[in-house]
């Protein structure tokens, strides 16, 4: 026995959708139970017969349980109690509520990943309905945005999280910790199909192979078949200096992000708003990326009440070469989507730029004049990709050149 | 003791006697249809009243004996003043302080600054309340330790109560922000202006005495007059009549939720998509954070479109008035303000009007303003399979709300209710609402942030967005949906003692709260 009293979750006047269970084992009297909530006229049945449940699960036979609730979903109570339970016996045993069938899908190597939302580990209550905003991927935290006495708890909580919350078809990812932790963590989310791992403050390649090799060590194990990409996060100098080889490091890597808060106290200068002091680390990486045939990702935009600003930002990064960027709120997720996505004016001028050039072609000529512009194999390229991207958006229909008007052609 | 009950039209059992007096079961929308002559008010007599035309007396205690407080006595007070009331608590602690008991409290609403007559329920000097019950007050109500019984009516069904005599007002005390000393009144003006004074008026017309109260006492003639002179017996000048900083509602800016905003943006989405929202249409809607971000989505299209609102019916904000300056709304029709920027433009703008629910939401006026409104967003508590709603009670039994306008409202032509899925694990889309206020046959869409259910006896809705993209779901879907994310809820356990009625707009009985078992 480690101790004799454990405590898990949250609670207090702001805490929603969370609970709080304090746990006593004991060697006499049986089970009891002690439960304040909110909700209890609707559920206090179903959660007295939960907890039962559970310590009957794990083999606890006497205990005074203390269920402080805020109105917290059942996977939610599930995981604090189950929390608790492990703080006081050892045990091989998880108790896993059911894995809901809409969460039962793969990823794809090149699928957007413009906006992706980080949601806090321990924060049931910013979840539940993350998924309703779709974001192209939902990440649950594991690492800077848990303290590190609930680091424990969350995994449970986001294990629990995978099996339960409909994320809508959002990429679904999750940031570890660094280091020995980080792989520790794998062990609790994999089983329980995820996308996607984030691997936060990668300083070389090796720090992403040892997660690619436990994450095939694991998938090995349990017969995994569908592909958990990994997304890199560069946030320090030396990260940069390696981020080609950090891009190409194993082939699960599908992008690789930079993350400005700790690269700019690496560098000990502050952000600001212009971004100077990143400006070569974010186009090195951007390059990294494109030479390794990975997708870069921008940092997070911290301001979440001035979108004009994200607006401003997004363009600017889209324009070095960024294909994505983190969110920290879900009302950032439309303004970055739309400025990532190609705009009508880029598209009506890619679509230019191919007619002519097809009919130049047609002629022979490899190089055409559009107005006073040089179009060139190159530049037909790059608007070819924007066409693409727009069809893949639904902004553009696939058949879009057999729709143009013949003498437009 | 035995209630003789029976199941009214809405399949609801309900008694047929109220405090001793008979009541009519509900009968079904618009099917009520009283005979007879209108309750009237004694007969004054203008050589009664002082020449001078002042009515001021020395004190709200003596108007109070002067109007011949006694036991039983039914007292009637506006909401107007909000969380910011001085005037109604006062009231009580003079008869309190005077010794008269069984009081019936006859609010237009009231608020937590009204948790201190819990005292007075207690200790009887009041022996019911008739009007909205909130927070503290509601749970004495449920927990069934008010002597009488609670009995809930709309704005429009007070003043229905009002004109049928079913309540006679013995003493009506009507706060005032500016009054002159004939008791001329209105809401603005002074240190505690609430804008107008839309709840007044059946009050005023048809109490057997009225007391006007005012911190701001000005040469007559007080203009315009929302409450008229010629009514009032008495005119009382005290310090404050309220706190202004809680008189206007805090509640008045967008939401900042995202999930709200989700359900806002989706709101809007189906206005548009159905068709309903066009040029020239008519709009009521709270002052909720959902529906002040409704509004402001909704102001975009219009903008974009070059469309004009008609009118919209109050109670007015800052974004209404935004609405209205900017060329998105012909006229504001207004019965309460919320903020300061709609006192400033109903002070200022000849297309901002007061217009009292007396006129707006009564059963027995000659045609209905709310009929006339086009679009009307309004919330509930919990809305079930047949699209009743339910806007007194929590699911968890206690009663926590008024009724305010929202049954008046349910009469628009498309009545739209943005609710969140499940407000901390608890489902709002229920098999059977736990009070029935509204029947479904008058609720046409629920917008949730998983998806919109249209009442199918609105196929004209229906085919309306069919293949508009919109995340469209029948009611089950969603009741599924939040019980499966929340789990199946427990109903909770009533006793047989009925504690408040509930009246639909005509008077009839629709429903009742009863007592919770104790736990």
């Amino acid at each position: 026995m480690k101790k004799s009293i454990a405590v898990a979750g949250n609670s207090g006047p702001k805490v929603r959708s969370d609970c709080e269970i304090t746990l006593e084992l004991g060697t006499e009297g049986g089970i009891t139970i002690d439960l304040t909530s909110k909700v209890k006229v609707l559920y206090g049945e179903s959660i007295i017969r939960l907890a039962s449940e559970m310590l009957n699960f794990f083999g606890v036979e006497n205990a005074h349980i203390k269920i402080n609730d805020s109105g917290a979903l059942a996977f939610v109570i599930s995981a604090r109690i189950e929390s608790a339970i492990k703080q006081l016996i050892d045990t091989d045993l998880d108790y896993l509520p059911g894995f809901i069938e809409e969460n039962r899908y793969s990823t794809t190597r090149d699928r957007f990943r413009f906006s992706r939302l980080y949601l806090p580990g321990n924060t049931p209550s910013l979840m539940i309905n993350a998924g309703l905003h779709y974001a192209d991927g939902i990440i649950l935290d594991l690492e800077d945005s848990v303290a590190p006495e609930k680091k424990d708890e969350s995994r449970i909580l986001v294990r629990n999280a995978l099996r339960q919350i409909n994320f809508y078809g959002a990429e679904r990812m999750v940031r570890i910790n660094q280091g020995e932790r980080g792989l520790e963590d794998l062990d609790f989310i994999l089983p329980h199909n995820v996308n996607l791992i984030l691997i936060p403050k990668c300083d070389n390649a090796w720090s992403v192979k040892r997660v690619d090799e436990e994450v095939t060590v694991i998938k090995n194990k349990l017969h995994i078949e569908d592909p958990v990409f990994l997304m890199p996060i560069i946030e320090s100098a030396s990260g940069i200096e390696n981020s080609f080889e950090i891009a190409r490091s194993s082939e699960n890597v599908v992008a690789v992000a930079i993350g400005l808060e700790d690269y700019t106290a690496d560098l000990g200068v502050n952000r600001t708003a212009e971004g100077m002091e990143s400006l070569y680390a974010r186009t090195r990486l951007v390059v990294a990326a494109k030479a390794a045939g990975i997708q870069p990702i921008d940092s997070v935009f911290s301001d979440v009440n001035d979108m004009e600003a994200l607006k401003q930002y997004v363009l600017a990064s889209k324009a070095l070469g960024f294909e994505g960027m983190g969110c920290i709120h879900p009302r950032q997720i439309p303004v970055v989507r739309q400025g990532f996505a190609p705009d009508e004016n880029e598209i009506e001028k890619s679509k230019k730029i191919v007619l002519v050039f097809e009919a130049a072609r047609r002629k022979g000529l490899n190089v055409v004049a559009l107005g006073s512009k040089m179009i060139d194999p190159p530049v037909v390229a790059r608007a070819q990709k924007t066409i693409d991207l727009a069809v893949r958006l639904g902004l553009l229909s696939c058949n879009w050149i057999d729709e143009v008007p013949v003498e437009e052609k | 003791m035995t209630i003789n009950t029976v199941i009214n039209a809405a399949g609801r059992s309900v008694p047929l006697e109220i405090n001793g007096q008979p009541v009519i079961p509900y009968k079904g929308v618009g099917q009520h249809r009283p005979t007879g002559r209108k309750y009237s008010p004694p007969v004054p007599t203008c050589s009664d009243y002082p020449d001078d035309g002042n009515k001021v007396v020395g004190s709200l205690e003596e108007a109070l004996r002067k109007c011949g407080l006694i036991d039983g006595m039914t007292i009637s007070t506006h909401h107007h003043l909000r969380d910011g009331d001085l005037v109604s608590n006062k009231v009580f602690d003079l008869a309190s302080s005077i010794g008269v008991k069984d009081l019936v409290w006859f609010p237009s609403a009231s608020f937590p600054c009204n948790d201190p007559l819990i005292k007075y329920l207690d200790d009887r000097t009041i022996n019911r309340i008739e009007g909205s019950m909130n927070g503290l007050l509601g749970q004495y109500v449920s927990e069934g330790r008010m002597k009488g019984t609670a009995v809930l009516r709309s704005h429009g069904g007070r003043v229905q109560a009002i004109q049928d005599g079913e309540v006679k007002i013995d003493i009506a005390v009507m706060a005032a922000p500016t009054a002159d000393a004939f008791g001329n009144a209105r809401g603005t003006g002074g240190s505690s202006a609430c804008g107008v004074l839309g709840y007044a008026k059946a009050d005023y017309m048809y109490a057997e005495k009225v007391i006007v109260v005012t911190d701001n006492l000005i040469d007559f003639p007080c203009f315009p007059m929302e409450i008229e002179g010629n009514y009032v017996d008495y005119v009382v000048v005290v310090d404050k009549i309220g706190i202004p900083e809680k008189i206007m509602s805090g509640t008045t800016q967008v939401t900042k939720s995202p999930d709200r905003l989700l359900i806002a943006e989706l709101t809007a989405s189906f206005l548009e998509k159905s068709g309903i929202l066009k040029d020239g249409v008519t709009i009521q809607e709270g002052a909720g954070g959902t529906s002040l971000a409704i509004a402001m989505f909704v102001q975009e299209i219009l903008k974009n479109k070059g469309w004009k609102f008609k009118f919209g019916f109050g109670g007015s904000t800052h974004h209404m008035v935004k609405m209205l300056e900017e060329g998105q709304m012909g006229f504001i029709l207004d019965a309460q303000i919320f903020d300061p920027e709609a006192i400033r433009s109903i002070e200022t703008n000849i297309r901002h009007v007061p217009y009292p629910v007396f006129n707006a939401y009564n059963y027995h006026s000659k045609g209905n303003l709310n009929s006339m409104m086009d679009i009307m967003i309004l919330g509930a508590t919990e809305v079930d399979l047949n699209f009743n709603g339910n806007v007194v009670t929590h699911s968890d039994g206690y009663l926590l709300h008024g009724i305010g306008g929202w049954q008046n409202c349910l009469h628009a032509r498309n009545v739209i209710l943005p609710l969140p899925l499940f407000r901390d694990r608890i489902p709002v889309i229920v098999d059977e609402v736990t009070t029935l206020c509204g029947p479904g046959e008058l609720i046409d869409v629920i917008v949730t942030e998983r998806g919109i259910a249209i009442n199918p006896l609105r196929q004209d809705l229906i085919e309306s967005v069919k293949g508009s993209g919109l995340p469209l779901k029948t009611i089950r879907e969603l009741k599924d949906e939040a019980e499966r994310i929340c789990g199946k809820p427990q109903k909770p356990q009533f006793e047989e003692k009925i504690v408040a009625a509930i009246k639909w707009v005509d008077g009839t009985i629709i429903d009742v709260v009863r007592k919770l078992k104790s736990q």
